[in-house]
């Protein structure tokens, strides 16, 4: 008997026998749009979460009244140092993730059309565990890593990477198609974006 | 192949009755009108949005006929890609070859955690791992609602979409989940305290795929709770099961599809996460990745060049939401995991047996509106699929009672006092009246009255009454 796959493979064959043919792809949709802090900051908060628009110097301040006092996982590399929290760090064991109060990333592009932010697991955000567990997610944003529409932010990013795309916290539809936030997701998303 | 495809659902009754027995509940019937109703204009909303929604519906189209034209070469890449990043591939001609492979996958594992797939659905996958001891919970909290009720799903996105919040609060009571309301919020509380503890000790998770990029192995799984991440980031083994059409050329091909997928099903501008990951990342996710490409029908659809288009699908669900006759009648009605128009497109083409009445029923489970081809992203025909699929079911059945019914009327209009005679052989029809309309008529005139009235024919002919009153 044929393997599987000969077999298969040697039906889509069968199957395409009338050689269909078709027109190149229309690649005239809309490439370009609008990257602004402020599109991003509607489009974001449109999903419930919360957003805070800040400048540079005031991230390290806010952060630290947001997380004081709590046990925030923290990725390698993130480019910044938050007092008055408990900073977990790998190797974190899933029950500990579980436990933690929150997790704090960076990002690697954000979609201001569509509100998305997109972690990529490098420097600043870790694997995809530590922002999944933990029931609140606060990501900051910098200004220069909003890409305008889905077409822009794709081709900043490496599909060979774990690639996780945000946009809002985690939710359900299922109940009457009504939207509820919170369900296995961090319940809580928190963006800044520094302008 | 001597085994039944599992897409349809054994003992279904066809489409008319199916839906004769739905039409009579009247609960449903407000679920339905209700839920869809309101995703409907969310739509709107949501494509209106976007100038170039017309654009991106044609590149979606032609990038998924590309796919199709060419689903061997993509395919080969495919496995090529997945493989050189440490993924194992695996063929399944059919449902039984597909259930195989994951059951001999989940090894030792007596529970494994799922995230929701159509494909694994149409398998039959959860009951096939029940009877071999694995228990297969679903994550979802649609598929969950389904599961713990013993259901069926009636909706490709929202399976319990049949259902409405103080039905879901009796499920989970009654599955020992005591959610302290029937509120939404309250619901999906319970649905998350319940599978916790599942998601952080399972072995194994079992997921679909919504696309896979041919050039670069990428998989890509597009969902709103958060169940998939779980599922696709903490167990030891991920097993994926796809079916062949879901492949695409290239990462930029995706652009086009985060567009169109979310605005047409969950009618928002991106659902809350997409997973995109490429084989086995070391330190990030499971250690093994198995990916199952699924054929089950598929290649036998590709054949007809006018049906192979229903497998341009992206499994929106769009489309269910704005048929009439699916507003009415629910999806279980169609007796198959793929309701409403799609369904009925698809499902008789992936069975792709004529004598199966259930299946060559669904062609007909349509008034042929239109507005299922104007919502689909991926510009799928659907009424002419429909009534290809009809033209087909017509010539595999031979010589029906409306063929012979219509010679006979030829040869009845070709004379004249043939006419005559018929035309008074016709008022006859007048002792089956009721207030003004027939809703009843004996031996073949049944078929017509079964699903409509009608008319009563005049007392006496005109052709009779210009004769005596002005001849």
């Amino acid at each position: 008997m044929a393997s599987a796959r000969a077999e298969i493979l040697g039906r889509v064959r069968d199957a395409l026998r009338d050689k269909p043919t078709a027109p190149p792809v229309p690649r005239d949709y809309v490439r370009s749009g609008e990257a602004s802090v402020e599109l991003l900051a509607e489009r974001v908060a449109h999903y419930r979460a919360t957003v805070h628009v800040v400048a540079e110097p005031d991230v390290v301040p806010l952060l630290g009244e947001l997380l004081a006092g709590k046990r925030i996982v923290v990725p390698d590399g993130l480019a910044w140092d938050v007092p008055g929290m408990t900073a977990l760090r790998d190797p974190l064991t899933v029950a500990e993730l579980d436990a933690a109060d929150g997790a704090l990333t960076g990002c690697a592009v954000a979609i201001a059309q569509t509100g998305t932010i997109v972690l990529d697991g490098g420097p600043g955000q870790g694997r995809r565990a530590l922002t999944l567990l933990p029931d609140h997610h606060v990501c900051v944003v910098r200004a220069d890593q909003i890409a305008g529409t889905v077409p822009e932010a794709l081709e900043r990013l490496d599909p060979l990477r774990p690639l996780t795309f945000v946009s809002g916290p985690s939710a359900t539809s299922d109940i009457e198609l009504d939207r509820v936030e919170g369900v296995h997701g961090p319940r809580r998303l928190e963006v800044l974006i520094i302008r | 192949m001597g085994t039944r495809n599992p897409v349809t659902w054994l003992g279904s009754p066809a489409f008319p009755e199916a839906a004769r027995t739905a039409l009579a509940d009247t609960q449903l019937r407000r679920n339905l009108r209700n839920a869809t109703t309101t995703i409907r204009g969310r739509r709107r909303d949501a494509v209106g949005e976007l100038p170039d929604w017309e654009q991106l519906r044609r590149a979606g189209e032609a990038i998924k006929d590309d796919v199709l034209h060419h689903l061997d070469r993509y395919l080969e890449q495919l496995e090529e890609a997945v493989t050189a990043r440490g993924g194992v591939v695996h063929w399944a001609r059919d449902a039984a070859e597909a259930n195989e492979i994951v059951l001999r996958l989940c090894g030792d594992a007596r529970e494994v955690v799922k995230v929701k797939s159509m494909a694994t659905q149409e398998i039959g996958l959860n009951e096939a791992l029940a009877e071999a001891g694995v228990h297969a919970v679903e994550t979802d909290l649609a598929e969950l609602i389904v599961q713990l009720g013993d259901d069926r799903p009636s909706h490709i996105l929202v399976p319990a979409i049949h259902r409405n919040r103080s039905e879901i609060r009796e499920i989970f009571r009654a599955a020992g989940l005591d959610p302290a309301s029937d509120e939404p919020r309250v619901l999906a509380e319970a649905a998350r305290a319940h599978l916790r503890r599942k998601f952080l000790s399972c072995e194994v998770a079992i997921s679909g795929a919504n696309f896979a990029v041919a050039g670069t192995g990428s998989v890509v799984v597009l969902e709103s709770e958060g169940n998939g991440r779980m599922c696709l980031t903490l167990p030891r083994k991920l097993i994926t099961v796809m079916g062949l059409e879901k492949v695409v050329p290239t990462w930029q091909d995706l652009e086009v599809f985060l567009q169109l997928l979310p605005r047409s099903s969950t009618a928002e501008r991106m659902n809350p996460y997409t997973s995109v990951w490429t084989g086995v990342t070391p330190g990030d996710g499971p250690e093994e990745f198995h990916l199952v490409l699924l054929d089950n029908g598929r290649t036998a659809t590709l054949a007809d060049p006018v049906g192979r288009q229903a497998l341009r699908c992206i499994r929106c669900s769009a489309c269910l939401n704005v048929c009439p006759v699916y507003e009415r009648t629910g999806g279980q009605s169609y007796g198959s995991v793929y309701p409403g128009p799609i369904g009925a497109i698809l499902t008789p083409q992936l069975v792709d047996d004529p004598h199966d009445k259930q299946a060559a029923s669904l062609p007909y489970a349509s008034s042929l509106c239109g507005a299922c081809f104007e919502v689909c992203p991926v510009r799928i025909d659907i009424p002419s699929v429909l009534t290809h699929l009809r033209a087909q079911a017509v010539e595999a059945k031979g010589r029906s009672a409306e063929s012979v019914a219509m010679a006979a009327a030829a040869w009845v209009f070709a004379s004249a006092s043939r006419y005559e005679k018929a035309q008074k052989l016709g008022s006859l029809a007048r002792l089956f009246a009721r207030d003004g309309r027939i809703s009843w008529l004996p031996g073949p005139g049944a078929a017509w009255t079964s699903s409509r009235d009608a008319p009563v024919p005049a007392r006496e002919p005109f052709r009779e009454w210009w004769r005596k009153n002005r001849g």
